[in-house]
This record gives structure tokens, sequence and C-alpha cells, in this order.
């Protein structure tokens, strides 16, 4: 209870020095804004200020900084120029090199080619010569298939006439051997 | 005890606003090395200190002190050619030395014991009106009397238009009053209230309440700290764009 009736006079004491203290203010509250005697002065030393300030920056501070943006834009250009120089000339390169590809692969090319053709002309001769020794070998297998053929019919001539005169005689006939070659014969020529 | 408070609890926040003399007491004459003339000259010297000391290296690759100079520089050229237009560039070494000085004594006068030049409207009062006179002059030169086509709004229904033109002239003319007390305002509003957050902090030495309001006053403070750096740089910011876009209405009067 006694602290809170303390507190509350602090708080009276406190309320009581603000007031006192806004008070003192409002008594010397004339604003040094107003002071109309200091005018002169401010704005004096203030057109000496701003006098200064320009002389300083368009004579010194202004010229020397856009001469160093500009120096840095120049120095920007140029170096992006090069590198643009550099650009070409490594596509010069590239040109240069792409075209020694291209030429060593239409030589590589025509060498193939040549080497083909060469080939091809060995190989149509042989293929000739193979021909011509498989036909030279196929009439001389056909003369002998003839020769073979020709040779069957006359066994079989002989045959169709031992097997008529075995029969003849079987039949108990007697068999001319003249007259049965020759019926043979004109029955196979039949 | 609450007159022992008295006398330790100061509530002054104007009297960092007071011209005096550097040297002694007695008037203030014209030529008078002041406080205010005092925090001006730094203004020059920090000012020299950044764009001409920083950059004496002419460097291709900035150093740092270099590269703060260049983005100032390019901050306010890049600001007057995109509001003002190129023709505006004529002007540019007219309104980065406006820039320069004001967000110089802003930052300056941040420091503790510090003078805020731009807290007055005597300073801002004479940088407001020669932006006017400036951008009055150039528009009458520029564009002869179609310059007062500025006032007459082409667009608007042909009855409003003297009413418009009223309004135009009478909101042209309260420009540089404008263009003035913001500044001035800004930063001594922010200072005096700084200052009277800083005469509650040592209440604690005189009363238990200050146990409380001690730590607050000092976060408020701080706070308030904060919140100025960024109206310092602000206020710079918006007289000098103002200042461009006054310049293109000079230059292009025709909406």
């Amino acid at each position: 209870m006694a602290n809170e009736h303390e507190a509350a006079n602090m708080a009276h004491d406190a309320g009581a020095v603000a007031a006192e203290a806004a008070g003192h203010a409002a008594e010397s509250a004339g604003m040094p804004q107003l002071d109309f005697s200091t005018f002169g002065n401010q704005i004096f030393w203030l057109l000496v200020t701003l006098v200064v300030i320009y002389w300083v920056l368009s004579r010194i501070a202004l010229p020397r900084i856009a001469a160093v943006l500009a120096d840095r834009q120049g120095t920007i250009a140029g170096d992006l120029a090069a590198a643009e120089d550099y650009k070409l000339k490594a596509k010069d390169a590239e040109a240069a090199y792409e075209k020694a590809l291209a030429d060593a692969r239409a030589q590589a090319q025509k060498i193939v080619g040549e080497a083909r053709a060469e080939i091809q002309k060995e190989l149509d001769v042989a293929t000739a010569k193979a021909d011509a020794e498989i036909s030279a070998r196929a009439a001389e297998s056909e003369a002998r298939i003839t020769e073979i053929r020709a040779g069957a019919l006359e066994a079989v001539e002989a045959v169709a006439r031992d097997t008529a005169a075995e029969i003849v005689s079987a039949l108990g006939g007697k068999a001319d051997a003249t007259a049965l070659a020759e019926a043979v014969g004109a029955r196979l020529k039949g | 005890m609450s007159e022992a408070s008295g006398e330790g609890l100061m509530f002054h926040p104007m009297d960092q606003f007071i011209v005096k003399p550097l040297f002694g007491e007695g008037p203030v004459h014209w030529y008078t090395p002041t406080n205010a003339s005092l925090w001006m000259v730094l203004g020059v010297v920090g000012i020299i200190m950044m764009l001409v000391v920083g950059t004496r290296g002419r460097a291709i690759v900035p150093s740092r002190g270099q590269s703060i100079a260049e983005l100032a520089y390019g901050f306010i050229h890049k600001m007057v050619e995109d509001v003002a237009g190129k023709d505006g560039l004529k002007f540019f070494p007219y309104i980065f030395t406006l820039f320069l000085f004001i967000v110089f004594s802003n930052f300056l006068g941040l420091l503790p014991k510090a003078f805020t030049p731009t807290s007055h409207i005597a300073v801002t009062a004479v940088l407001a009106v020669l932006v006017f006179v400036t951008v009055t002059v150039v528009g009458f030169v520029k564009n002869g009397a179609s310059f007062l086509s500025l006032f007459w709004v082409s667009s608007a229904p042909l009855a409003l238009r003297p009413v418009l033109a009223l309004i135009e002239v009478i909101s042209y003319f309260v420009r540089p009053v404008s263009h003035s007390i913001r500044l001035a305002g800004n930063m001594m509003a922010g200072h005096a209230v700084i200052k009277v957050f800083a005469a509650f902090a040592p209440l604690i030495l005189m009363s238990g309440i200050g146990i409380v309001v001690t730590p607050l006053s000092i976060l408020a403070i701080t706070a308030m700290y904060g919140l100025e750096i960024l109206v310092a740089f602000i206020q710079a910011y918006v007289f000098t764009i103002l200042t461009c876009v006054y310049l293109r209405d000079a230059l292009h009067p025709h909406h």
C-alpha cells in the first residue's frame, strides 16, 4: 500500500516535472528559425558555400568523373571490339579447319573411288575369265553327256535285240539275226 | 524533489537550432563565422573529400571512394536525364550542387552536437527561391510567352480551363514555399523530437519512474535516429527530384 502510494507520488512528481519543463520550453520557445537577425548571416554563408561547391564540381570533380566514366566506356567498348575481332578470327580459323577437313574427306573419297574402280576392273577380268572357263567346261561336259547318251541308245538297241531274240526263241521260233536287227531298228525309230 | 528535477530535466528542444558566433559572444553580423557557417564549410569539406580526393586515382577500375563518387554522379545524372530530359543536363552541375549540399548538411547534422543548416527556413528558402527563379527565367527564355501555356490545361474542358489556370498559377507560386518548408520542417521536427526524448533520458537519476522512462526514451531516440537517417536522404532526394520536375516544366511547358 505504502509502495503504491509512493509510486503514485513519483508519477505525480514526474508529471509535475514534465509540465514544468514544458512550461520552461514554451518560455524559451521562440523558434530560432524565425530569428530574422541571423538570416543575413546564414544566407551569406549559404551563398558562399554553394558557389564553392558549384566551382569545385564544375571545374574539378564533374569533368574528372565524366572523363573517368568516358574512359571506362571507351575501354569497355575497345575490349568488346577486340573480343569481336578475336571471335571473327576464331570463326575464320574454324572455317579454314572445316574446309581442310572437307578437302581431306573428298580426297579420301576420291582415293576410295579409284581403288574401288581398280578392284572392279580386276574383278571383271577375273569374272570374265571364270565365265569363259565355266562355259568351256560346260561345253565339254555337254559333249560328254551327248556321247554317253549316244552310247546308251546303242546299248538299248543291243539289249532290245538280244531280248527280242530270247523272246522269239522262247516262243519256239528261230530268230534270224538280221531280221531281228531290222525289226528292232524299225521299232526304235518308229 | 521537483525543484531538483526542474534543474536536471532540460527541455530545450529548439536550442540546438540557435545560430551563435563561433568565437566569443556578440551580435551575429552577416559575415560572422557562426555554427551555421562552420557546418556548411564542413559540408564543403566533405563534398571535396568525396568527389575530389576520392576520385584522385582516376582509375578505370575504381577504388571504394571513387565508386561512391561515381555512384552519386550517376544517380543524379540519371535523375536529371530521366526527369528533366536530355536538355536538362546543362543544369546537372547546379542540381548536383543542391543535392550534395542538402545531403551533406542533413547527414552531418545527425552527428551529436552538430548543427543542421538545412533545418533553417532561411537556408532552404534561399535554395527553393534560387530554383524558382532559375526555372522561371529558363522557362521564359526557352519558350517566350508560350511558357504561360503551362498554366493553360489544354486537355481539360474549355469551361474549366480558366479555373484550372488560376489554380495552376497559385500552385506555381506555392512551389517554393512547399519546396523549402518541406525540407526545413522535416529536418527541424526530427531533431527536435530526438531532443525531447533525450530530455527524458536522465530521469532515472532523479526519480524512480525513470527506471521505466529512461530505457523507453533511449529506445525512442534510437528509433528516431534510424528514421532520421532515412529522412536525411529522402528529403535531399525529394528536393532534387522536385527541382528536376520544375525544370522539365520550364523546358517543356506543353502538357
